[in-house]
């Protein structure tokens, strides 16, 4: 078997893995979609009660790619959290994978689940609001949330990192990444009316540039050339990201395997 | 398996007057060990203030292809970092481990192929059925999930357990069904260094029996070079050709469990069992151990 192959099926172990995992838990995973849809509607429904058509529908969009976003985000970044809970971390770690296909494969499913939610999502809101989208340029929308996921993946493995050093805390410390990253991204509300210095940091936030041309795309139907300044950041963001993600997360392997933190469970 | 190796420094010309003369001389490499532990140390820091605490110390061990090497030694003497260090689950501090000629550290991919091991508890995604949590751990070691499902099914079958539990959650299953599903899950990766860490602690009679006569097939029939640690005496005395005791973390004896008995009577006046090496070796009695056991698991 080439190596590629073997690559190829270790990482489809972990999407095959997680897709089991979903199929078991869809009671729980019919709770989050509610809580999704619940957290969504409460935002859009600001823009619904001023009568502004356009700040509805850009609150729409925020909602829903916040919630692909953040799903994707959570599910890369839950990879440690979810195995130290099932005790079967040091299983996974002692099998002859790279920690790039365990990573690639759990992000891929994280993508796959992320866009099967989000479209269910985007579909709630669209017939609750009755929203025209007959504007939309829905392949740009996708060619930016295709290339948003990159860096967002790479982000992922870098929150994946917090379970691998705090056992305790781990977990609760990727969502105080993440609402950072909500608050900087102009996910309800322009990057402008942040302050200069936290401008800077939206700057390098992929999830500013996706939901920019996202919304863009969708509502005012801009094209992909229209859109390119939106995606060199992004493309930049991602070859920064992955490698920084995978480096990142290799050096707090080596930092459990030092200090025995890989046994620990709960 | 024995190596062979071109000698260059040979002369071309054989002594053997049947050997053809154009055809080189080659002499036998001694089989590299099945594992090698050179001067293993690990230590632990879990306090700022305090010196660390030393896990295990200066631990020399080598194992034969084939061999069942038991490993003994009260609770916290060192046994299950011993087994993480040579799965690549710790760093080592000092000292360094080959596992058949391959270095943990350097080559940590090729050791990661050779090795498996089940601990004393059974982890799995307990939601998933037993043939999910196989499939997966196939897929993690390249192997094909419908081949390797058909091995799952007979070495489950060998252990007692019908196919048709493959399909129910893992939850559903009894501590030793579990144990079991994890000495499947080991296996099917066909490790030639299997590491047991305590695999029968807790499990009744009977799928004690199970076990302990399966690791004797495995090794008639795999050629399989097994690290076994456990507090059962009595299955170390069964399956074990060398016996290794842990103390402190050091090695303080190791030679064949007759050997062993025959020394604490003859140089110390001890019943020759192995509970007398047990107590002579880590300077406790079996019965404070597992009593301490069940006082820490509280």
């Amino acid at each position: 078997m080439t190596s590629l192959t073997r690559e190829a099926r270790a990482s489809y172990a972990f999407v095959e893995r997680n897709f089991n995992l979903t199929k078991r838990y869809i009671g729980w995973e019919a709770a989050f979609l509610v809580y999704a849809v619940a957290g969504a509607l409460s935002v859009s429904l600001i823009g619904q009660s001023i009568g502004d058509r356009r700040l509805l529908m850009l609150l729409v969009v925020g909602a829903v790619f916040w919630n692909y976003l953040s799903v994707v985000f959570q599910s890369i970044g839950d990879t440690i959290t979810w195995e130290r809970w099932e005790g079967t971390l040091e299983y996974t770690m002692m099998a002859p994978v790279r920690r790039s296909v365990q990573l690639l494969g759990s992000a891929l499913y994280a993508v796959i689940y992320g866009l099967i939610h989000t479209t269910i999502l985007l579909i709630v809101l669209a017939l609750f609001f009755s929203l025209d989208l007959g504007k939309a340029n829905l392949p740009a929308a996708a060619v930016f949330m295709a290339v948003g996921s990159l860096s967002l993946i790479g982000i992922g493995m870098l929150a994946a990192i917090l379970p691998m050093m705090s056992v305790e805390r781990g977990s609760q410390m990727v969502f105080v990444l993440q609402s950072c990253l909500l608050l900087v991204s102009g996910v309800y509300y322009p990057t402008t009316v942040l302050p200069e210095w936290m401008q800077l940091i939206s700057r390098i936030s992929p999830a500013t540039y996706v939901l920019d041309a996202v919304r863009r795309a969708l509502i005012d139907g801009a094209s992909i050339p229209d859109l390119l300044p939106d995606l060199w950041p992004l493309l930049i963001t991602a070859v920064a990201f992955i490698p920084l993600g995978l480096w990142g997360f290799g050096q707090a392997e080596k930092y459990a395997k030092r200090t025995g933190k890989l046994k620990r469970v709960g | 398996m024995s190596i062979a190796v071109l000698d260059n420094n040979q002369s071309p010309v054989s002594n053997n007057a049947d050997a053809p003369s154009h055809q080189p001389v080659v002499r036998p490499l001694p089989s590299p060990a099945a594992l090698l532990v050179e001067r293993v140390t690990k230590r632990f820091k879990v306090d700022r203030r305090k010196p660390p605490v030393v896990a295990v110390d200066d631990v020399s061990i080598r194992l034969e292809r084939g061999e069942i090497y038991g490993l003994l030694g009260a609770n916290g003497s060192g046994k299950s970092t011993f087994i993480r260090l040579v799965s690549g689950l710790l760093t080592l501090d000092e000292g360094r481990v080959e596992v058949f000629g391959h270095d943990l550290v350097r080559e940590e991919m090729a050791v990661k192929r050779l090795i498996n091991r089940v601990s004393v508890d059974a982890a799995f995604f307990k939601k998933l059925s037993p043939a999910e949590n196989l499939s997966f751990a196939a897929r993690l070691y390249g192997l094909d999930p419908r081949a390797a499902r058909k091995e799952a099914v007979r070495i489950m079958g060998r252990l007692g357990i019908g196919e048709k539990r493959m399909s129910r959650p893992v939850e559903q299953m009894s501590r030793g069904m579990q144990q079991k599903v994890a000495i499947a899950r080991a296996l099917l990766t066909s490790p030639t260094l299997l590491l047991l860490d305590e695999p029968t602690t807790g499990l009744d009679p009977r799928s004690k029996l199970d076990v302990q006569s399966f690791i004797e097939e495995l090794q008639a029939t795999h050629d399989a070079t097994i690290v076994l640690t456990t507090h059962d005496l009595a299955e170390a005395e069964r399956l074990c050709g060398r016996i290794g005791i842990l103390a402190g973390g050091k090695l303080t004896a190791e030679d064949t469990p007759i050997r062993l008995k025959a020394t604490v009577a003859a140089d110390y006046g001890l019943q020759p069992t192995l509970e007398s090496v047990f107590m002579q070796y880590t300077g406790r009695s079996l019965d404070d151990d597992i009593e301490e056991g069940e006082a820490e698991e509280e």
